[in-house]
């Protein structure tokens, strides 16, 4: 029963924290975009000048545009909330059916990316760890501080040079081949799309798991009950198998989980290196070209993704650590 | 009965050994060296030493031109240490910034505790509810682009991490017996943050100053190469990188390895002498 | 000295490489020309205060200290000289130790699966378990336990059982009375008297010189990481002239049944030990000798002793 409700409150508290997040990023963003130069009616219109002073004055009347910021910002407030995310000023279709497709697309790249960094992070980490100042540790960290210094669309730009154009393994942009439509795209095409930007973004987020696992390795290996347990003559293999991967899987699980932002982030640059149309490429065009309706919600769709893999995090740790669950129970 | 000899069961090891302190006093020596002579290599090449060269586009790595040239011919190893050293100024510009709002924040937040605290804590979570990228950009929309948006993005998204390690610090410091005599005294919360609490946090600072630049260098270069950062008329990294992709296809490699991969070098070097400072500073490496 | 010891550690010493400020580093000797003895079926106390090193003993019976730990000196278990080999072969098996506390067991399993970890009797790992749970008094669901969860008396059954799971021949029990109160000492005194009883022989490593004479067969004076004496227990009754070593002397006046008054000055550090004997900056008897030369081990009225004087 408490243990339930502990849950609830827990929950109850996150989803406040969330909802003041979400009013407040909403605000900032407002201010923001309202700061910048940009002109919402030129970047609707283009650079065309076939359209009219008074036309443009027209489009700003429909949308309001000339009302004062305050009112503007409440009109589009409540119509967020009501569902209404406005119209995308470049795909020319509603803001969330855009958001959408898109983010469908990066999910499956970054589920890939996460899986695999998350897995060969953790592998490494463990194997760094237990060979803790030998040559495999040092090579192990040595690549982990070079990733960690690589900006990911260079790393994407070296992968496409080498891999697409040198020996043409893999396509070298876009999504979908030009002149097929979305529909007839088979598997195959979809996944040999998919392997080079998932595989950047995957050995970018490989260094901060693999890192943080060995330290703990190492933090475990040199603690109290790896010592009792040596002392009663468990082997250095069961010793791995028995203590050291358990102990360092929670921790490497829940960072795994803490690193949905910097997977955004790391997604944004590598679709726009590798032309994936996703929600990454989105934000680059909505931002270039001023889209300003699809570049809000696209804040707020972040905030959601960051902010449901933080909370998964914290979850998972009362969940799964037997010292918090049972505590609860007791 | 009990003989008394003198035997040496394992192996006793070199009487000097090279230690982790000596390592890292050396790398830090090194590699600050190497930063310098690159800012004042850039600040050394004149404007006019990037000039275009038509007859020699597109030259592939050489002796005369180690990292090539492009399109008009400029050699692209000036091109890259004007571009370095661009990205090295903001760089520490925004390190620094950064590491100011994170110690006025950092200590402010637990002296002043109640709802100042909690304002602060509440800001460092907002800025972390949001991936940095795309808060820069925001940023940098706002201010209509160039080098203001930039550096004031790249500030807005370093802050949070080194004032949570400084917070945390100063929550110890607090609770420590002098600083509580001090408050007892009657000695004003000012007093006590410039008095007991910062010297304190000051190897943090330092630490956490350093291993901020690489981030804000990478940022810098990553938001410039997408086009919310530094105009294209500017020598930066983000825009040489930029630009190469017009040539990705056409096997003009050295157009987009050099200057990233010097981009990471510096990075590396700056990375790894944060983290040779904490090692010297940290109590634990005084065992090993 | 008819009876052979099953486990006797010569002249141990072991030092660490130290950072002490800025580049300067020193070897420190935090164990130095360390004696013991071991006998089927009787308890040895190790006593000395608390914080002086007195578990790297343990560790290095056990071939478990740190890699960067040098030592030197020999250690023969049944007669035989033991190898780094050696040592990962024993623990465990023949030599168990007994940890603190319950934070020397995972905190993310379950007791009874730990237990299990260390039989290599993959077939019966459920049974012995089940059965030494049983001896102790120890529920069947304590198995499922994870350490967090156990409670003072379960914890102290637990590591017991730990020890005992093996047929192992010499126990150590490392500090296994701190924070406890009256009756929980002598719950814990009752339980090592009863395993030695059964032929085992017993190394409790401890800083109360009192528990340790309730129970204990002899006593080994700990100090500046060396053993000034070995005694037996019956030499501290009454006045204690039966002693040998000076600091044995003034710790057993030390006591509360006794004169109760306490030693004065504090053990020398690792960093700062005096040249010749270990307590000679203390000792009330000290020559020039003293602090010039290392004293020996000698043996006096069947105990030993390290003192140019002793009598």
């Amino acid at each position: 029963m408490e243990k339930r409700s502990g849950l609830g409150i827990f929950l109850t508290k996150r989803l406040i924290k969330l909802v003041t997040l979400l009013v407040a990023i909403c605000i900032v963003t407002f201010v923001l975009l309202e700061l910048s130069p940009i002109d919402p009616v030129t970047a609707y219109v283009g650079a065309s000048t076939k359209v009219g002073a008074e036309q443009r004055a027209l489009i700003a009347e429909h949308w309001g545009l000339n009302k004062p910021p305050i009112e503007r910002f409440m009109a589009w407030f409540t119509s967020i909330i009501r569902g209404d995310w406005g119209t995308s000023m470049i795909y020319r279709r509603p803001v969330l059916e855009v958001i959408g497709q898109k983010f469908l697309s990066s999910l499956a790249l970054m589920a890939v990316a996460w899986t695999l960094s998350g897995v060969l992070g953790f592998v490494l980490g463990i194997i760094a760890g237990v060979y803790e100042g030998k040559a495999v540790d040092k090579v192990i960290r040595a690549y982990c501080h070079i990733l960690i210094s690589t900006p990911s669309f260079w790393l994407g730009i070296l992968f496409i040079m080498l891999f697409a154009v040198e020996l043409g393994w893999f396509p070298v942009a876009i999504s979908v081949p030009i002149g097929v439509l979305a529909e007839d795209v088979s598997l195959a095409d979809r996944l040999s799309h998919l392997i080079l930007p998932s595989l950047t973004l995957s050995l970018i987020g490989i260094s901060n798991i693999c890192l943080h696992t060995r330290q703990k390795v190492v933090d475990i290996l040199s603690s109290d009950f790896v010592l009792f347990a040596k002392a009663r003559g468990e082997s250095k293999r069961s010793i791995i198998h028995n203590h050291v991967i358990k102990n360092a899987s929670l921790p490497a699980i829940t960072l795994q989980f803490l690193s949905f932002s910097e997977l955004f982030g790391g997604a944004v640059f590598v679709e726009q290196v590798f032309s994936y149309p996703g929600l990454g490429q989105a934000t680059v065009q909505s931002g270039l070209r001023g889209d300003l309706p699809l570049l809000m919600g696209i804040v707020i769709i972040s905030l959601i993704f960051v902010y449901v893999g933080n909370m998964t995090a914290d979850l998972l740790y009362m969940v799964i650590d037997p010292r918090i669950k049972e505590g609860q129970m007791a | 009965m009990m003989e008394q000899v003198e035997r040496i069961q394992v192996p006793q090891g070199p009487l000097f050994k090279f230690g982790v302190r000596e390592k890292a006093i050396i790398a830090i020596g090194l590699f600050a060296t190497v930063f310098i002579v690159i800012l004042i290599a850039g600040s050394l090449i004149p404007e006019d030493s990037l000039d275009v060269d038509l007859y020699n586009i597109f030259a592939s790595p050489s002796l005369a031109h180690p990292f090539g040239t492009d399109w008009v011919g400029t050699d692209m190893l000036l091109r890259t240490i004007t571009g370095l050293y661009l990205s090295m100024k903001i760089g520490i510009f925004c390190a620094v910034t950064s590491a100011i709002i994170a110690v006025l924040l950092g200590i402010a937040g637990p002296i002043f505790g109640g709802k100042i605290d909690y304002v602060i804590s509440w800001l460092v979570d907002l800025v972390l509810s949001v991936p940095h990228t795309l808060v820069i950009i925001l940023v940098s929309i706002a201010c209509g682009g160039g080098l203001t948006g930039i550096v004031i993005g790249v500030t807005v998204t370093h802050w949070t991490s080194l004032t949570r390690v400084i917070r945390a610090e100063v929550m110890q410091v607090k609770e420590m017996e002098y600083t509580k005599i001090s408050r007892k005294f009657g000695k004003s919360k000012l007093f006590i943050a410039r008095e007991h609490v910062f010297p304190h946090v000051i190897p943090q600072l330092v630490v956490g100053t350093v291993l901020i630049f690489p981030h804000a260098i990478l940022h810098e270069a990553s938001i410039t190469f997408l086009g919310f950062g530094l105009p294209p008329h500017e020598p930066a990294i983000g825009v040489i990188l930029s630009e190469s992709m017009k040539y990705l296809t056409s096997g003009k490699w050295w157009l987009a390895f050099f200057p990233g991969a010097s981009l990471v070098l510096v990075s590396m070097m700056v990375e790894n002498i944060g983290r040779n400072i904490e090692k010297i500073i940290n109590q634990k490496t005084a065992y090993m | 000295m008819d009876k052979q010891p099953i486990l006797q550690v010569n002249n141990l010493g072991i030092s660490f490489s130290q950072y002490t400020k800025g580049l300067h580093r020193v070897d420190l000797k935090v164990i130095t020309n360390l004696d013991v003895e071991l006998y089927e079926g009787e308890i040895l106390a190790v006593v000395g205060s608390s914080g002086s090193g007195k578990s790297l003993l343990a560790h290095a019976i056990l071939g478990i200290l740190p890699d960067n730990a040098v030592t030197e000196g020999e250690i023969y278990y049944n007669g035989k000289l033991l190898t780094p080999e050696d040592m990962e072969r024993l623990r465990g098996d023949e030599i168990a130790l007994i940890p603190q506390s319950v934070n020397y067991l995972d905190p993310l399993q379950q007791v009874g699966k730990q237990i299990k970890i260390t039989i290599k009797d993959h077939e019966h790992q459920d049974e012995v378990v089940s059965d030494i749970f049983q001896r102790y008094g120890l529920k069947k669901e304590v198995e499922n336990y994870y350490p967090f969860q156990l409670s003072g008396g379960m914890a102290r059954k637990v590591l017991l059982a730990m020890a005992l799971v093996s047929d192992s021949k010499v126990i150590i029990a490392d500090e296994p009375t701190p924070g406890l109160d009256e009756a929980s000492i002598n719950e814990v005194l009752k339980d090592f008297r009863d395993i030695a009883d059964t032929g085992r022989a017993v190394m409790m490593i401890t800083h109360d010189i009192q528990a340790a004479l309730k129970i204990a067969d002899k006593i080994a004076i700990f100090y500046a990481g060396t053993t000034l004496e070995t005694a037996n227990a019956a030499d501290f009754e009454g006045d204690g002239s039966r002693l040998r070593h000076p600091y044995t002397k003034a710790l057993n006046r030390a006591l509360p049944s006794n004169e109760f008054v306490p030693v004065a000055g504090t053990q020398p550090l690792p960093n700062e030990l005096p040249h010749g004997c270990l307590y000679s900056d203390r000792c009330p008897k000290k020559t020039k000798k003293c602090e010039v030369e290392r004293p020996r081990l000698k043996e006096i009225r069947d105990g030993k002793v390290r003192c140019l004087y002793a009598t």
